[in-house]
């Protein structure tokens, strides 16, 4: 699904991504780990295409996005609060991203009571804009968001930051249940390598910009990367 | 401790964002603050003469009207100065004594501007009035009353906090007594002046302004202290939430959708209404060339430079700074599937709607005749027609984000200044009143009139040429725009 060519990011001489060659096949959930300056949320956002490569590309379902725009139909993504429109209620936002993805009222309504559970109560009906939510709560706002439109791409950074502890079970639930399905392809970075581990089937370990470790999960991953991270 | 807070506050001034503002900005700013100091000293000084060259006793008259001077400054201070209580939120968890905090915060207003300015006034004034022979203690005392009164105004402003809309109740209650005064219904400083007088007069009614402002002080402080917690004195204001579909846009598809999210964006935040209410003010911008206002801008040529202002004032200052509008979720819709097409039609339309519906409203200039009112419709033709579009281009290369909740800086943004968005901005003023100017002289004025005109209708025929390149302009602009959207001012 995801083909990563001869990739490299540098600011003034600095290369603070590169990646030769790196393949996320159909279906796959996919995990990225790695400490603060790893590289994760440049990757993201040059998969997103708001920055530019400096050098290779990459190419999301065949498309090459840096030249084409025509991933955007069957991407979702959420990288943090600026994803989120301040001024308007957690319903007007859901219905906004539902009008760009094709969807009507009646669509987002079935998907927001599925998840209803999920917002505990405290997004929908709140008489709250999302600029006054929480932090957490603005992030499980931002996060069922991607699953408008039944994207085939999903792709969430460090989604279980600020999350409580129900919160981030009930997350890990929703990214099982979206990994079962055979189309639909998710990327995940965390600082968690539990969380990430549990979820994911392959993961990917990054250090300064480059792939260090990447691994299909097993019963061994968690001791694996914890001693590679071991201080 | 009051050293370490005279360093915060001394980094925190030289690193503000206004004193990163380029030399001549700077030097403009100081013109201006010399300008007004001069005005006030030229007052202080001339008001005492005069008053005596119209057979008036100046003390007395100061005093009648001194009433009204301090209703203003309280009127002022609650429309513009700020109070200092968000930077203080950091201080709270360390070892210091939270009366320091309050002190030093309410001792940091004493040395407002705007307890300064008034010293321009009374300062001159009492030396004047020393030179020209009054006692020495009276004219001290009165001083020290005036000096005290104007600090009692601080505080008032400062214990009466953010409250929206009460400088609007001040200012309807001076207006009152001003017009109860003005038409002899009642007059408010029979009242007043005598206590005035009697600060001059007597050696000790002065006690009563200083006894107060010492009063006055100690409730702020008593108040600030008992609220210094993040959930009272400090908390921010949140507003409650209204859920709007506007169903009735879903009937224009993906420009609805837009549209929908725009007409949000104006009616929630602080900036775009900001925005709006000035250019509501621009509306009325003709009435300086219409009425012989000022002699030299009541000429054809100017007119048709007013028809640009009065029909166009939404257009230029909501239009200048698209794509700006939406720069805090600019990441989300570069990753959404959004037609920039779509996006900008939204943009134009919003910018269509509000010309036309200036231009009903500016019906009220038929007053001044039909040829008048012509130039404002032919203005509004041109600024659909051309500007709409040069707006919007020169956008494309306006790359500062707008903080949506601060009404900051929309009186015209420092650092929105580029060479590229002003030479777009040439030909929004300059070719009507050139095409104008051309038409006018060769033949008559209906000529110059109609030639602006076909240029507006010539640009709208260009919609979709014109669309395109700003569409190519955006695309090739995206990295960048990104880029210094994500840098918080």
């Amino acid at each position: 699904m995801i083909q990563v060519n001869n990739l490299s990011k540098s600011y003034n001489g600095t290369t603070v991504l590169k990646i030769d060659n790196l393949e996320i096949p159909k279906g796959q959930s996919f995990g990225l780990v790695g400490n603060n300056g790893a590289g994760k949320t440049t990757f993201f956002s040059l998969i997103l295409d708001l920055i530019q490569p400096s050098t290779g590309h990459i190419n999301n379902n065949d498309v090459q996005v840096n030249t084409s725009e025509n991933w955007k139909p069957f991407t979702a993504s959420f990288l943090d609060e600026s994803f989120l429109i301040g001024y308007l209620t957690p319903e007007e936002y859901f219905y906004f991203i539902g009008d760009l993805r094709g969807q009507n009222k009646a669509d987002i309504d079935a998907l927001l009571t599925k998840h209803e559970e999920f917002f505990n109560g405290e997004i929908l009906k709140n008489k709250k804009y999302l600029r006054d939510l929480s932090k957490g709560n603005q992030k499980k706002v931002g996060i069922i968001a991607t699953l408008i439109g039944n994207p085939e791409v999903v792709i969430l950074d460090e989604p279980f930051a600020n999350l409580d502890p129900t919160t981030v079970n009930r997350l890990k639930k929703i990214i099982k249940e979206l990994a079962e399905n055979p189309d639909v392809t998710i990327l995940v970075s965390s600082h968690d390598l539990l969380h990430t581990v549990e979820v994911c089937d392959r993961i990917v370990a990054l250090n300064k910009g480059e792939v260090v470790k990447d691994i299909q999960t097993s019963n061994e991953t968690l001791q694996e990367l914890e001693t590679f991270f071991a201080v | 401790m009051i050293k370490k807070f005279l360093y915060l506050e001394w980094k925190a001034f030289t690193r503000s964002a206004s004193f990163g503002a380029n030399l001549a900005i700077k030097i403009l700013v100081g013109f201006i603050a010399l300008y007004f100091t001069l005005v006030f000293l030229i007052l202080g000084i001339g008001t005492f003469y005069i008053l005596k060259k119209l057979h008036l006793d100046p003390i007395v008259t100061v005093n009648k009207y001194l009433i009204y001077y301090f209703l203003l400054d309280l009127i002022i201070r609650l429309l513009l100065q700020k109070i200092p209580v968000m930077n203080i939120r950091p201080l709270l968890i360390f070892p210091i004594k939270k009366q320091t905090i309050v002190h030093f915060s309410l001792g940091k207003t004493v040395l407002s501007f705007f307890n300064f300015v008034h010293a321009f006034f009374f300062l001159p004034f009492s030396i004047v009035m020393i030179y020209e022979g009054y006692d020495v203690l009276s004219v001290l005392l009165w001083h020290t009353a005036m000096v005290s009164l104007i600090y009692f105004n601080n505080f008032v402003n400062i214990i009466l906090g953010n409250k929206d809309n009460l400088f609007a109740v001040f200012l309807g209650i001076t207006a009152v007594f001003g017009g109860l005064q003005f038409y002899g219904f009642f007059n408010i400083t029979d009242y007043t002046a005598p206590f005035f007088d009697a600060l001059f007069n007597t050696y000790w009614a002065f006690a009563i302004p200083v006894l107060l402002l010492i009063g006055l002080y100690y409730v702020t402080f008593y108040y600030f202290k008992s609220n210094l917690y993040l959930d009272a004195g400090l908390s921010s204001k949140h507003d409650i939430a209204k859920t709007e579909d506007l169903t009735w846009l879903n009937q224009f598809g993906t420009i609805g959708t837009f549209l929908k999210n725009d007409i949000k964006l104006i009616k929630r935040n602080k900036r775009s209404k900001t925005t709006v209410g000035m250019s509501v003010m621009f509306l009325f911008y003709g009435l300086l060339f219409f009425t012989n206002g000022i002699e030299a801008y009541n000429n054809p040529v100017m007119h048709i430079f007013a028809g640009i202002f009065v029909s166009g004032g939404f257009l230029i200052t909501f239009g200048q700074f698209v794509p700006s509008w939406d720069s805090a979720y600019y990441q989300l819709m570069m990753t959404q599937n959004i037609p920039y097409k779509g996006y900008l039609s939204s943009k134009w339309w919003l910018m269509v709607i509000a010309t036309i519906v200036s231009t009903i409203l500016a019906s009220f200039y038929l007053y001044f005749g039909w040829q008048i009112y012509m130039t404002i419709v032919v203005g509004a033709i041109y600024n659909i027609g051309v500007n709409s579009h040069l707006v919007l281009l020169g956008g494309a290369y306006t790359k500062t984000p707008i903080n949506l909740d601060s009404g900051k800086g929309a009186f015209g943004d420092k650092k929105a200044f580029n060479v590229k968005t002003m030479l777009v901005s040439i030909p929004q003023m300059a070719l009507p009143v050139l095409l104008y100017w051309g038409g006018s002289s060769l033949a008559n004025a209906n000529v110059g009139l109609a030639l602006v005109a076909s240029a507006g209708i010539l640009g709208f025929a260009f919609k979709d040429k014109a669309f395109s390149l700003i569409e190519k302009i955006y695309k090739t602009e995206k990295y960048a725009t990104i880029a210094s959207y994500k840098q918080k001012s």
